[in-house]
């Protein structure tokens, strides 16, 4: 036996390269699988919903229940609506947050506000509607705006979050060469902080509009009893597509199943276009700030 | 010098310049605030002087700058040298009071700009950061803004007109040597020139706000040595208008740039004399075995 025999690819090392390779292999077919779950989702969303997609669906609002003539115009403009009012409700609170956090509170403070986000972020939407349906639903009626704060609540979270891990990529260098020209703290956040981490502010919210745009079991509680046509006031309640699916799905006739299936393919590809379009942002963004 | 400031204003190359009338007047830079009685306008270049006494800096319980008296004379370059650690970069940001900017530091003891007590209640640090600029290791352009809102990014707050920005950005240009390689491109990215180009930018940009005292902390030690050369060339021309105030690593540095050099170790103030004493003939023991590279 030679002094190189521990060089040797056997006995215990033998074992060890096997179990490396065990484990590279089970972890490649993983993440194998995390891509197929999304290429199945949307092949099967595409295959069964692409039949009924037509600019006629598009542009019609949706018949009485079981009838399937109509299409998704009022489900289109409804969603578009909800999720506007509570972007504008949700986009500039979140950001505050997350300037507060991360200018102006001390560690002591911003810690704890991290974690309530973090709480609020991980309540079961369900919850949400729940408590939105007490707050505005009950002994009033269903309104577009009950659906606007319930979306609004789920959106916070998402859009203070991503802008305190955006603004704390901002060069402290920045805001110091600021500081030092004799640029007030106020000053400095908008002229300096901001517009460097813009794109990445943008992100952000996008990907919470994303997010809630299919947000669907608070609207059922708060914004599912709507009347006929495309409707725009949001003092009544709306339609919305994620509503539309749910209800398709609900009827017995196949024809509404297609509908459904047409719908949900409508719904992911404007959350996957809006999720590329935010990592574009937020890719220039870290360029931007040297990331 | 060659023929790279052919735009300078003669203000730049006279050793001497009297105050132009078209020039904007140095006025008071700080005034105590709720006091409306200007201090009273000196010639150019009385205003500038700086005196420390007595003044100590913390990190928490950390003790970074023990009992420091020191005076910066305007028009002289002042150049502090000392081993990382000893407080020179510290002593230094108290001068325009950055040190503040982080938490758990604090500073006691007085800074007199002009006799006026920088750490006085009554001052407002905004405007103590305009009468002392600096300019940091790292160039820190602004990466959205464009070299000449880079350069009047300091100004624009003071509502200076869209003329006025122009032509104080252009004059500041040229003070920090980059009108010339930049003048084809004002609009263009600050972020995209180079890095010693950049470096001059802050220059220009700490300048275009008029200070009366600069401060530099290590401008060179992210450049290359043709990017290093100019800027030291650029200190032989500052300290007409500024009280220029550098803190190196570099010792051969500090004897190319510097009329007075202080040498510190551990917070303390060791040795301040005139630059080629203090690297020739230095009093302090510690002071020769330092510029000799016994240690450091």
């Amino acid at each position: 036996m030679s002094d190189h025999a521990l060089l040797l690819d056997r006995g215990n090392l033998k074992r060890r390269n096997r179990v490396n390779r065990v484990v590279e292999v089970v972890s490649t077919i993983a993440a194998l699988l995390a891509v197929a779950v999304l290429l199945i989702v949307v092949g099967s969303v595409v295959s069964k919903g692409m039949g009924a997609l037509s600019i006629h669906f598009l542009t019609t609002p949706a018949g009485l229940f079981g009838d399937t003539s109509g299409g998704i115009s009022n489900a289109i403009v409804g969603t578009a609506i909800i999720v506007g009012i509570a972007a504008l409700m949700a986009i500039p609170v979140g950001l505050l947050v997350a300037i507060f956090t991360s200018e102006f509170a001390s560690e002591r403070v911003a810690h704890p506000v991290r974690f309530v986000l973090d709480l609020l972020n991980g309540v079961p939407t369900i919850v949400t509607g729940i408590f939105v349906f007490g707050l505005m639903v009950e002994g009033n009626k269903q309104s577009g705006y009950a659906g606007s704060v319930a979306l609004a609540i789920v959106m916070l979270p998402i859009v203070a979050r991503t802008a305190q891990e955006v603004l704390a990529l901002v060069p402290g260098t920045l805001k110091e060469a600021a500081y030092a020209l004799g640029i007030a703290r106020w000053r400095t956040l908008l002229r300096v902080t901001l517009p460097t981490a813009a794109g990445g502010l943008l992100t952000g919210a996008l990907l919470a509009v994303a997010r809630v745009a299919g947000e669907t079991a608070p609207l059922i509680l708060v914004c599912s009893i709507f009347g006929q046509g495309v409707l725009t006031e949001p003092s009544e309640a709306l339609s919305s597509i994620p509503v539309f699916i749910f209800q398709s799905s609900e009827s017995p006739s196949p024809e509404a199943h297609t509908q459904a299936w047409a719908a949900a393919l409508v719904l992911i590809a404007f959350v996957l276009v809006l999720n590329v379009v935010a990592r574009a942002f937020y890719a220039r963004s870290r360029k931007r700030m040297g990331a | 010098m060659d023929s790279r400031h052919p735009t300078q204003s003669p203000a730049m190359t006279e050793p001497n310049p009297e105050p132009q009338a078209s020039a904007p007047q140095r006025g008071p830079a700080i005034s105590i605030a709720g006091s409306s009685a200007p201090r009273p306008i000196k010639k150019s270049r009385d205003v500038g002087n700086v005196a420390l006494k007595g003044l100590n800096a913390y990190y928490g319980a950390n003790h970074a700058v023990r009992g420091v008296s020191l005076d910066f004379d305007a028009d002289r370059v002042t150049a502090i040298i000392g081993p990382s650690g000893c407080g020179k970069s510290t002593m230094v940001r108290c001068i325009n009071r950055m040190h503040e900017e982080i938490s758990g530091a604090r500073a006691s003891g007085q800074v007199l700009l002009d006799g006026l007590d920088l750490y006085d209640k009554a001052i407002d640090v905004v405007a103590v950061r305009r009468a002392v600029g600096m300019v940091f290791q790292k160039p820190n352009p602004f990466p959205t803004m464009s070299v000449i809102d880079n350069v009047t990014a300091g100004l624009r707050l003071t509502g200076a007109s869209r003329g006025e920005l122009e032509d104080r950005g252009r004059e500041a240009l040229v003070g920090a040597g980059l009108w010339d390689e930049v003048k084809d491109r004002l609009k263009a990215p600050g972020a995209g020139l180079s890095g010693g180009q950049q470096q001059r930018l802050c220059i220009a940009r700490a300048l275009a706000v008029e200070p009366e005292v600069l401060l530099m902390d290590e401008p060179c030690s992210a450049l290359d040595p043709v990017a290093t050369l100019k800027i030291e060339e650029l200190i032989g021309e500052l300290k007409q208008r500024v009280t220029v105030v550098i803190v190196t690593h570099n010792m051969q540095q500090a004897a190319r740039v510097a009329d007075t050099t202080v040498f510190m170790l551990s917070g303390e103030l060791v040795e301040v004399g005139p630059t080629d004493k203090i690297f020739t003939n230095p009093d302090d023991d510690r002071t020769e075995q330092y510029v000799t590279g016994k240690f450091g």
